[in-house]
C-alpha cells in the first residue's frame, strides 16, 4: 500500500526528491551479527531500492541501486532529522514494538507479518521524508539512501548529538514558560488530545477485531457437524452439506479482512505517531521562549545590579547589597571595575537577546509554515483512510451476504 | 399480553397444514400465585373448538407446569410408543436465566404453547381423553380427576413388569427397521446437541462482539471534537458504527427467538425418541420373554396360546404406531430445520444489508468533496 502525501498548494513539490527518485523498501532478510558488546544477536535488514526517475520516452530504465540498513539506522535518520530541523514536524518511524495487538496478531519483533508491516512502514517513512520539501534536500538523508558504506561516521560527524537538547526527552520537564505563546500552547493541547484519542481507538479496534474474528470462526464449527449429520440423513442430506461448506468460507473470509483492517490500523498509528513530533515541535518553542525569557531576566538583573552599584542605591533586597552594607562597602576602584564587567556581559547580553529573539521569531514562522502543511496533509490523510474503512466494511458485507444468500439457497433445498 | 388464537396462526408455521384446524389453543398471561407454602405460576390455556366432543366452543382455564408434566405423563403412559412432544425443563441449569425471571417465564410460556399446540396436531393424541380434560376441566374437577387415574402403584408394577421382561429385552427379535431407528437417533441425538452447543457458542461471541462495538462508535465522536475538517467524517464514521451496533443486537435477538428454542426442542426429541424406542423394545420383550417361557412348557399351551395372541397384537399396535409417528416426526423434523436454518440465514442476510446500506450512505457522502484531481494522482 504506496501512500504518497499530498501538497497542493506547494510548489516546491517539482523539487522534492520523490518526484526525482524512485524509492522502495522492497525486502526484509533476517540477519544474525555482533553487537557491540560481541554478543550475538538477529536483525532483520531492509533492502532500499532507489532508482532515477527519467523521461521513459525511449523507454529506457534507469539502474537500480540497492542498500541494506536496519531498523536502528533508520532510527539515526531520524533522530539527526529531529535535532537539525527543530520547526519540522518530522515523519515518524513505525513502531518499534508491535503494540495494540489482539489475540491472532504476534507481538514477536520476528513474526513474518510484522516484519512486512514493518517493511511497509519505512518505506512509508522514506517517502514521507523525500516528499517534503525542506528534509528532502538533506545530505545526509540523500546519502542514507545511496552509500552504503561509512554513513553512520558519517553523521555522527555532523556532531548533532552535542546539538540535542536532553531537557527536550524529560517528557515533563518543568520549565513554566511566563508568555507562552497561545497558538503553540493550543497545538500542543491538539496534539496531546489526537494521542490519546487514537490510542483509545486502536485499544478498542484490536478488541472489536477479537471479538469479529471469534464470531466468524465460531461459524466453522458447523462445517463438520452439517457434514456428519448429512450422513445420516436422506433427504437433508445434500442441502445440509453444501450449507456446511458455505460456512467453512464464511468462517475462512475474516483472515483476509481482518489482514486488511491491519493496514488500515497502521494508517491511524502513523498519525499517532506524527502527534508526539507535533508535540515535540511545540516543546521546543517552549524551550527557546524559556532560554529567552531566562536571558532576558538575566540581562535585567545585570542591568539592575549595574546601576545599583553606580548610583549607589539599593533599590531591592540582595543578599550582595545586604553584605556589602553590613561589612562596607567596595572601594571606588573595586566598583569601577565591576561596572565594567558587568557593562560588558550586559552588551554581550543584549547582542544575545537580540538574536534569539531573531531566532525565536525565525523558528515561529518557519514552525508555522510546516505546521499548516502538516495539518493539510494530516486532514487528507485521515480522511482518506476513513473512507478506505468504509470500503473495507462494504466488502466485508458484501462478502456476507454472498455466503449467507448462498447457505440460504442449501437450507432451503433441506 | 394475550394472544387471540387467530394471530397464532401467523407465529410459527405447524406441522400438518393439510387438516383443517377445529381445535385452537393459546398459552397467555403467567400469573404469579404465593401461598404459605409455596410461590408457582399459572399460564391461562384459552381453547377455541367446532369440535362436537366438546360441550362448549370455547374454554379458559388456569394451568401450572406441574399440571403439563401430568399431562405429558398421562399421554406416555397410553401411547408408550407415540412420540410425546418436549415439555420445557423443570429448572434451566445454564444459569444463563434466573428461576421466575421474566425472560424464563416468556422462554417457558412459549415453550408450553407449543407443546399443546403439538399434541393438537398429532392425529392419535388430540383425541385424548387426557388432554379433554386438561383443555376444559376447572381447577377442583382436574385436581379430582388427577387423583382417580392409575396411580403411582401401577405404573410402578409396569415398570417392574418390563424390567422383568429381561433388561435388554426386545433387541433380539428387533425388525431391522427400528435398528436403523435406533442407530439413527443414536447419530442424531449426539449432532442435534453439538448443534445446540455450537449455537450457544455463536450466540455468546455476538453478544462479546457487541458489548466491544458499543465502545466503538462514541470515540470517533470524541475525535471529532478535536477537529475541523475532518469532523464530519468522523461523526459519520461514528453513526454508522452505532448503527451496525443495533443490527447486530437485532441479530443476536434473532437467534435467541428462533434458532436456539428449536435446537434445544430438538435435543429434549432425541431424549424422547431413545425413551419410546427403548419402551417399544420392552413392550417386544414381553412377548419375547413369554414365548420363550412356553417353549419350555410343552403343556398348557392352549391356555398360553391367548395370552401371547394379545401380546403380537400389543407388539404389532406398538410398531405401527411408532412407524407412522417416527414417519409424522421426521417430516415435521425436516421442516421446522429447513425453516429454522433458512431464518438464519435470512436473519444474516438483514444484518449485512443494513450494514451495507448505512456504509455506502456514508461512502457516497464523503466522496462528493473529495477533487477528481486528488482522486486520479495518488490512486498507484
Amino acid at each position: 500500500m504506496l501512500h504518497e502525501p499530498l501538497f497542493s498548494s506547494s510548489k516546491k513539490m517539482e523539487d522534492c526528491l520523490a518526484k526525482k527518485m524512485e524509492i522502495t523498501v522492497s525486502e526484509a532478510e533476517k540477519r544474525t551479527g555482533r553487537n557491540a558488546v560481541n554478543m550475538q544477536e538477529t536483525y532483520t535488514a531492509y533492502l532500499i531500492e532507489t532508482r532515477a526517475i527519467e523521461s521513459q520516452s525511449e523507454g529506457q530504465c534507469a539502474p537500480v541501486d540497492s542498500l541494506w540498513r536496519r531498523y536502528s539506522e533508520f532510527e539515526l535518520l531520524r533522530n539527526y532529522l529531529s535535532v537539525t530541523y527543530p520547526h519540522i514536524v518530522v515523519p515518524p518511524l513505525p513502531e518499534k514494538r508491535a503494540d495494540f495487538v489482539w489475540h491472532k496478531l504476534s507481538a514477536d519483533n520476528m513474526d513474518p507479518d510484522f516484519v512486512e508491516r514493518r517493511r511497509i512502514g519505512l518505506e512509508n517513512f522514506l517517502l514521507r521524508v523525500a516528499s517534503h520539501p525542506v528534509l528532502c534536500q538533506d545530505k545526509i538523508f540523500y546519502s542514507f539512501l545511496t552509500q552504503e558504506g561509512g554513513w553512520k561516521e558519517m553523521v555522527n560527524e555532523t556532531g548533532f548529538q552535542l546539538k540535542a537538547d536532553s531537557r527536550l526527552k524529560a517528557l515533563n520537564a518543568t520549565f513554566r514558560v511566563k508568555n507562552p505563546d497561545k497558538r503553540f500552547t493550543e497545538l500542543k493541547h491538539y496534539s496531546d488530545e489526537l494521542q490519546s484519542v487514537i490510542s483509545h481507538l486502536l485499544r478498542v479496534r484490536a478488541r472489536v477485531a477479537d471479538r469479529l474474528y471469534g464470531v466468524y470462526k465460531v461459524h466453522g464449527n458447523y462445517g463438520r457437524v452439517f457434514s456428519e449429520w448429512s450422513a445420516i440423513e436422506k433427504e437433508m442430506g445434500d442441502g445440509l452439506q453444501s450449507a456446511g461448506h458455505h460456512m467453512d468460507v464464511y468462517a475462512a473470509s475474516i483472515d483476509d479482512i481482518l489482514e486488511e483492517e491491519e493496514h488500515y490500523a497502521d494508517q491511524l498509528k502513523e498519525y499517532l505517531f506524527y502527534a508526539e513530533a507535533l508535540r515535540a515541535v511545540c516543546r521546543k518553542h517552549e524551550l527557546m521562549q524559556y532560554d529567552l525569557e531566562m536571558a532576558a531576566q538575566d540581562l535585567t538583573s545585570k542591568k539592575q545590579q549595574c546601576e545599583e552599584l553606580a548610583t549607589g542605591t539599593v533599590r531591592t533586597f540582595s543578599l550582595k547589597g545586604m553584605t556589602s552594607k553590613l561589612f562596607g562597602q567596595e572601594n571606588p576602584e573595586q566598583r569601577e571595575a565591576k561596572i565594567k564587567v558587568l557593562e560588558e556581559q550586559i552588551q554581550e547580553g543584549e547582542e544575545q537577546l537580540k538574536s534569539k529573539n531573531l531566532e525565536g521569531r525565525d523558528f515561529v514562522k518557519s514552525a508555522w509554515a510546516d505546521i499548516e502543511r502538516f495539518k493539510e496533509q494530516k486532514n487528507h490523510d485521515l480522511k482518506e483512510a476513513l473512507i478506505s474503512y468504509a470500503v473495507m466494511q462494504i466488502s466485508m458485507c458484501k462478502k456476507g451476504i454472498q455466503v449467507w444468500t448462498n447457505a440460504k439457497e442449501c437450507f432451503s433445498k433441506m | 399480553m394475550p394472544i387471540s388464537p387467530s394471530s397464532m396462526i401467523n407465529q410459527y408455521k405447524f406441522e400438518d397444514e393439510s387438516e383443517l384446524r377445529d381445535l385452537f389453543i393459546t398459552v397467555d398471561d403467567p400469573e404469579s400465585h404465593i401461598t404459605a407454602i409455596e410461590t408457582f405460576i399459572t399460564y391461562r390455556v384459552v381453547t377455541k373448538t367446532s369440535r362436537g366432543e366438546f360441550d362448549s366452543s370455547e374454554y379458559e382455564v388456569r394451568r401450572r407446569y406441574q399440571d403439563f408434566l401430568w399431562l405429558k405423563s398421562r399421554l406416555e403412559e397410553a401411547h408408550p410408543t407415540l412420540i410425546i412432544p418436549p415439555l420445557p425443563e423443570k429448572f434451566i441449569m445454564k444459569g444463563m436465566v434466573e428461576r421466575f425471571s421474566d425472560e424464563f417465564i416468556e422462554t417457558r410460556r412459549k415453550a408450553l404453547h407449543k407443546f399443546l399446540n403439538r399434541i393438537a396436531d398429532h392425529p392419535t393424541l388430540t383425541f385424548n381423553e387426557d388432554f379433554k380434560i386438561f383443555l376444559t376441566a376447572q381447577a377442583w374437577e382436574l385436581s379430582s380427576h388427577k387423583k382417580q387415574g392409575p396411580g403411582l402403584l401401577s405404573r410402578m408394577g409396569q415398570t417392574v413388569r418390563a424390567v422383568a421382561s429381561s433388561v435388554r429385552g426386545g433387541v433380539k427379535n428387533r425388525p431391522e427397521m427400528f435398528t436403523e431407528m435406533n442407530s439413527y437417533m443414536e447419530t442424531f441425538s449426539q449432532k442435534i446437541n453439538v448443534l445446540d452447543k455450537i449455537a450457544h457458542r455463536i450466540y455468546k461471541e455476538e453478544r462479546e462482539y457487541f458489548n466491544e462495538m458499543k465502545e466503538y462508535g462514541p470515540i470517533h465522536t470524541l475525535w471529532s471534537a478535536s477537529e475541523e475538517d475532518i469532523a464530519e467524517s468522523l461523526k459519520g464514521v461514528a453513526s454508522c458504527i452505532d448503527k451496525c451496533c443495533k443490527a447486530t443486537e437485532k441479530r443476536m435477538a434473532g437467534l435467541s427467538e428462533n434458532l436456539l428454542p428449536i435446537l434445544h426442542e430438538y435435543v429434549l426429541y432425541s431424549e424422547i425418541l431413545m425413551g419410546v424406542l427403548k419402551r417399544r423394545d420392552q413392550i417386544q420383550g414381553e412377548l419375547d420373554s413369554r414365548v420363550d417361557a412356553l417353549a419350555s412348557k410343552k403343556t398348557e399351551k392352549d391356555l398360553f396360546s391367548e395370552e401371547i395372541g394379545k401380546l403380537e397384537d400389543k407388539v404389532e399396535c406398538a410398531n405401527n404406531a411408532l412407524k407412522a409417528d417416527w414417519d409424522r416426526w421426521k417430516q415435521n423434523m425436516q421442516c421446522d430445520m429447513r425453516s429454522t436454518f433458512t431464518n438464519v440465514a435470512e436473519n444474516n442476510l438483514r444484518y449485512y444489508e443494513e450494514c451495507l446500506a448505512t456504509w455506502e450512505s456514508f461512502l457516497a457522502s464523503q466522496t462528493v468533496d473529495l477533487h477528481v484531481e486528488e482522486d486520479s494522482e495518488d490512486r498507484p
